[in-house]
Parts: structure tokens; sequence; C-alpha cells
């Protein structure tokens, strides 16, 4: 196809992408600038796109004003804790799902698919009185619970698994390995690609996110990445320099894992979503 | 527990205990789904159900629950902040469904060429979808800055005097969210449809070429009809995301000014964590739920008919 299209179609081309890139971006490229000016200067038009005097102290403060150390901490530990139990429960449930056959698998494979449609908020306040009536709220234990058995990983563990040759298997097993060994010996280790995606999917939910840390955690030195920042805009509503220094920091671990493992996602997005 | 994963481990014992070959698949298929099912049912199944006999009750979470029939449905309903959530609810999925779908589909078609560095495109476009709705959505408060803001620097000097107020207005505001719910959300469908448009076979585009047919018929009458099931999809998840979505605009506005943005979601936020009132909580629950149960039962139907 490359070298039929003629240059000026190219051309053409590559303008309209860039344009749209730019128009995509624009509110992350401010969101940058605007971290390295004063708070004077941020809405200053003409816009000053690289600032002529920056304010490195932006990024300094941040770290003063708010226990974002902690905040940034706290938030690895959850999101650590969610991806191991994540990745040893769903890959089993998905093996179990996939090939293992018993009465009733597709029934209880349809309720798991099932839950994924119910938004949130239908349950969220039930779920919040239990873990009340348990004492667990304002406790790392209860995120790590809430993001530990979120069907979608199943889900998509499954999808991957069902692609895997029954001749492999059942050639293992003539072998005299047990299901459990068929699991760990030949199932796990071709999974890994689609384990990598659920690590990734993992990290960026628990570090993105926001209700569940805000209806939860109450106590400072509890609280998550995200909250940190929205502290920000409660406390400091008007120092736009400050506010976009954090943004710009909460930004950075996603930023690079979402660079170094775009394959993961775009693969996990188009398996859950076409194969469905 | 123990006793199932006895019994799988080693291959042949089954007959030695006494259990067919069938009563041993079925315990070893449950010991690798029990440790992800007690998690889901404790947190995921009891929850669903205790929402749905809590629409049914009267509780504040601390005094003992009190039966109430179909109390909290009829408040609700009568609730003119719960009906504007309704219809604001619709005006955003419907804006956010169609505007997305066309602008991601384009986007895939644009993005679907075998050019010189087309990833860092595909990168940039996608990027908002994972970024976080609380930087996101502080960056976005201040482009939408009345007085201040870009964007409405930008129409000034497009010639626009009566420039819009956006998340200080309750005009503006539920558009403005909009606009943000597009540019975080499309780069992700785009994607969807770049999957499909990838899997269309090239034989076919190029007997179109040879047949003459410009980019748009090749477009029209092949690539379109080989997206449906694409198509189909995207517009299903986009509905039920649209209806669930929650954070971006809690996020942006916190359901306000006053209730312009106060969708479904935000309605029963309130309700729950504002009011402390489970029973008419769980009311509201209960009829977004059916809307997305409708939505995706119809999905599924019309998936099948399609493909037989």
């Amino acid at each position: 196809m490359t070298n039929k299209m003629p240059v000026w179609k190219k051309v053409i081309l590559y303008v309209v992408l860039i344009f749209i890139c730019a128009v995509t971006l624009l509110p992350l490229v401010w969101m940058l600038s605007a971290s390295l000016k004063f708070d004077k200067d941020v809405f200053r038009i003409p816009i000053e796109w690289i600032p002529s005097n920056p304010a490195w102290s932006n990024y300094q403060r941040i770290w003063e004003q708010v226990p974002f150390l902690r905040f940034t901490f706290n938030t690895f530990k959850i999101t650590l804790i969610t991806t191991i139990i994540q990745v040893f429960t769903c890959s089993f449930a998905a093996y179990g799902f996939a090939k293992c056959k018993f009465r009733g698998r597709n029934a209880l494979f349809l309720i798991y698919v099932a839950t994924i449609a119910v938004p949130w908020q239908v349950y969220m306040l039930p779920q919040y009185s239990m873990m009340n009536a348990v004492h667990m709220l304002d406790t790392h234990a209860v995120l790590i619970l809430l993001h530990s058995f979120d069907a979608f990983g199943v889900f998509l563990l499954r999808q991957f698994c069902v692609g895997i040759p029954d001749e492999l298997l059942e050639a293992a097993r003539i072998d005299g390995l047990s299901e459990y060994g068929v699991y760990r010996k030949i199932v796990l280790p071709q999974m890994g690609p689609s384990i990598a995606t659920l690590v990734i999917f993992t990290f960026v939910n628990n570090w993105n996110d926001f209700m569940g840390p805000m209806i939860y955690l109450n106590s400072t030195e509890k609280k998550t990445i995200q909250l940190g920042i929205r502290m920000f805009v409660g406390q400091y509503s008007t120092e736009y320099g400050l506010i976009m220094a954090a943004s710009v920091v909460s930004l950075i671990p996603v930023v690079i894992v979402f660079l170094a493992f775009q394959k993961q996602f775009v693969q996990g997005i188009a398996t859950s979503g076409l194969k469905g | 527990m123990a006793v199932k994963e006895k019994a799988g481990r080693g291959a042949p014992p089954a007959k030695q205990r006494g259990m067919t070959l069938h009563q041993r698949n079925t315990l070893v298929g449950l010991s690798f789904i029990t440790p992800n099912f007690v998690g889901f049912f404790l947190l995921n199944l009891i929850p669903i159900v205790f929402a749905f006999w809590l629409s049914f009750n009267r509780w504040d979470g601390y005094n003992p629950m009190e039966f109430a029939g179909l109390d909290n449905f009829k408040y609700i309903f009568a609730h003119n902040v719960f009906q504007q959530a309704v219809v604001k609810t619709l005006i955003f999925t419907g804006c956010s469904v169609v505007i997305t779908m066309i602008l991601s589909l384009g986007l895939a078609v644009l993005i679907n060429q075998s050019l010189k560095g087309i990833g860092i495109f595909r990168t940039a476009i996608f990027f908002p979808h994972v970024a976080s709705v609380v930087a996101v959505a502080a960056v976005w408060q201040m482009l939408f800055q009345k007085d201040m803001g870009l964007i409405n620097e930008i129409l000034r000097h497009l010639g626009v005097t009566d420039v819009p107020g956006w998340f200080a207005s309750t005009k503006w505001a539920l558009f403005g969210v909009i606009i943000v719910n597009i540019w975080k959300s499309m780069g992700y469908y785009m994607i969807i449809y770049l999957a499909a448009l990838q899997d269309v076979p090239t034989s076919l585009v190029e007997a179109g070429m040879i047949d003459g047919a410009n980019a748009w018929q090749r477009f029209w009458h092949i690539k379109w009809p080989l997206l449906r099931n694409a198509t189909f999809f995207v517009v299903m998840m986009l509905t039920i995301n649209s209806f669930k979505s929650f954070d971006l605009i809690f996020a942006l506005t916190e359901g306000g000014p006053g209730t312009a943005t106060t969708l479904l979601s935000q309605y029963i936020y309130n309700q729950s964590f504002v009011s402390w009132d489970y029973g008419r909580a769980s009311a509201a629950a209960m009829v977004l739920f059916a809307i997305v149960a409708v939505i995706t039962l119809v999905q599924f139907r019309v998936e099948k008919k399609l493909d037989t």
C-alpha cells in the first residue's frame, strides 16, 4: 500500500494526523507548560508554551505541602498486592473456565460476565455497609479486596486460555500430569503475554482509582496518589502551577508503563473486545 | 478446599475413591475456580443481591431496617432531581455515543495506513484513555475557565463575543462534561475499530482497487459491512459506559453547578454518601441496573440474530 500512495496524499495525511494529535494532546501539553509557571503567569495570553523563567520550585513544593511520597508508597503497595492476588486467582479460574469440563461451568461463567455489565454504583453502597459491618473502613485491605476479585481479570485471561490447543493439554495428561500439573507446566507459561496484559491493566486501574479511595479512606496517611492531587485541587485551588505539577507527577508512571507495554494494551483491548 | 484438591491430585485414582470420572472432573474444575469465586461471591454477588433487597427497605445504615414496599421507587420517580438526572443521563449518553463512534471510526481509518511513524499518532490519540481522571479534570477545569481559559480565548479569537461559562454555568456544564468524556474515550474505541480494520482481508481491498473503486467506495462497500460486529460492540460498550460514567464527571463538577451535571450515577452517590438514604439510593441503583441490563440483553439478542 505504501508504494502506491502518491507523495501529495502522504503529505495531506501527515498534516491531518499532526493536527488531530495536536488537538488531542493540547490539554496535556498545556498541563506540562503550566506546571512550570508561577500562578500569575498560568493564564497569561499569549501563551508562553515554554516558560522563559521556569518555576522548577513547583515540583519541589508539591512534596512539601502534601505527603505525596507517602501517597505514592501507599498506591504502590495496594497495586502490588492486588496484582499478586489477581494473577494467581484469575489465571486459576481462567483455566477452570476454559479447559475443565464440568456441569454448570457455562452458567457460572455467564454470571461472571453478567456482573461486568453491572455498574459499580449499583452495589457500591451495600459493599460499603458490609465493609463497615466488619470494621474495615479506612484500610488498604478494602481497596485490595475490591480490586482483586474484579470479574474482568477472569474474563480477560479466559479469552486467551481458550486459544491454547486442547491437543497440547491432552498430550500432557497422557504423559501422566494431573490437571494442576497441566496448569502449572503447560498453561501458565503460555499465558505469559496475557498475564502481562492483566498486570498492566491492574496497575493503571489501581494507580488511577479515585472513587474507591475517596469513599473508603479518611486518614491522610492512608490516602493514595489520586486523592493527593485532589487535595491540591481542594486546598490550593488558586495555585494552578502546583496543581499542574502534581498532575504531571501522577501521570509519569502511567506514561512510562504505557509507552513500554503499548502492545499489551492494544492486544488486551482487541481480545477482550472482539472475541468476546 | 483441601479435600477437593486431594481428589484432583495424581491422575489415575478417580475410580479408587469411588467417584465417577464426571464427578472428579467437576471437583477439579471447581477447585480451580473456587479461590477467585469466594472473593467474587462475597464482594460482588452478595452486594448486588443486597442492593436489590435494600431498594424495598428503609434504612440509614444504623437504625433497624424497615420494609418499605415500593415507597423508595415512588419517592425517586416523583423527585424532580431524579427525573432530571434521567433526562441528563440520556442526553449525555446520546451525544457521547454518536460523536465518539463517528470520531473513533474516522480516526481508525486514518491511522490504519502503513506510514512511517504511524504508531506515534496512535499512541498520542490513545493516551488520554489511560490518563488519570483527577489530573485530566484539573487541567480541563482550567482550560474551560470562563474569563481566562484557553478555550474561551480561542472562541473570542474566532469572533464569539458571548462566550459560554462552561463548568460555571448550568446551561453549558453538561456539554463541557460531554466534550471531555469524548476526548478521553475516543482513543479506546479507535483501537477496537483498528483491530477490526486490520482483520479485513487485503485481497478484498485490492480487488476493489483493481475494479477501480475509489477510497470512499472501498470503505463503504467493502470495509464498512465487515465492521458490523465491531460497530455493534462499540455502540453497546459506549452506551453502557456512558450510563455508568461517574468518576470523570465527579472530578470535573461533582454534579454541579447546582444539579446541572447530576446524572443517575451522581444521584445514587448523593443519596448514598450525602443523604445516607440506603433505600432510595438502592432504588435509583436498580433503575440504572435495569436500563443497563436491557441494553445488554438487546446486544446479545441482536448479535445472535446477526450471527445466524
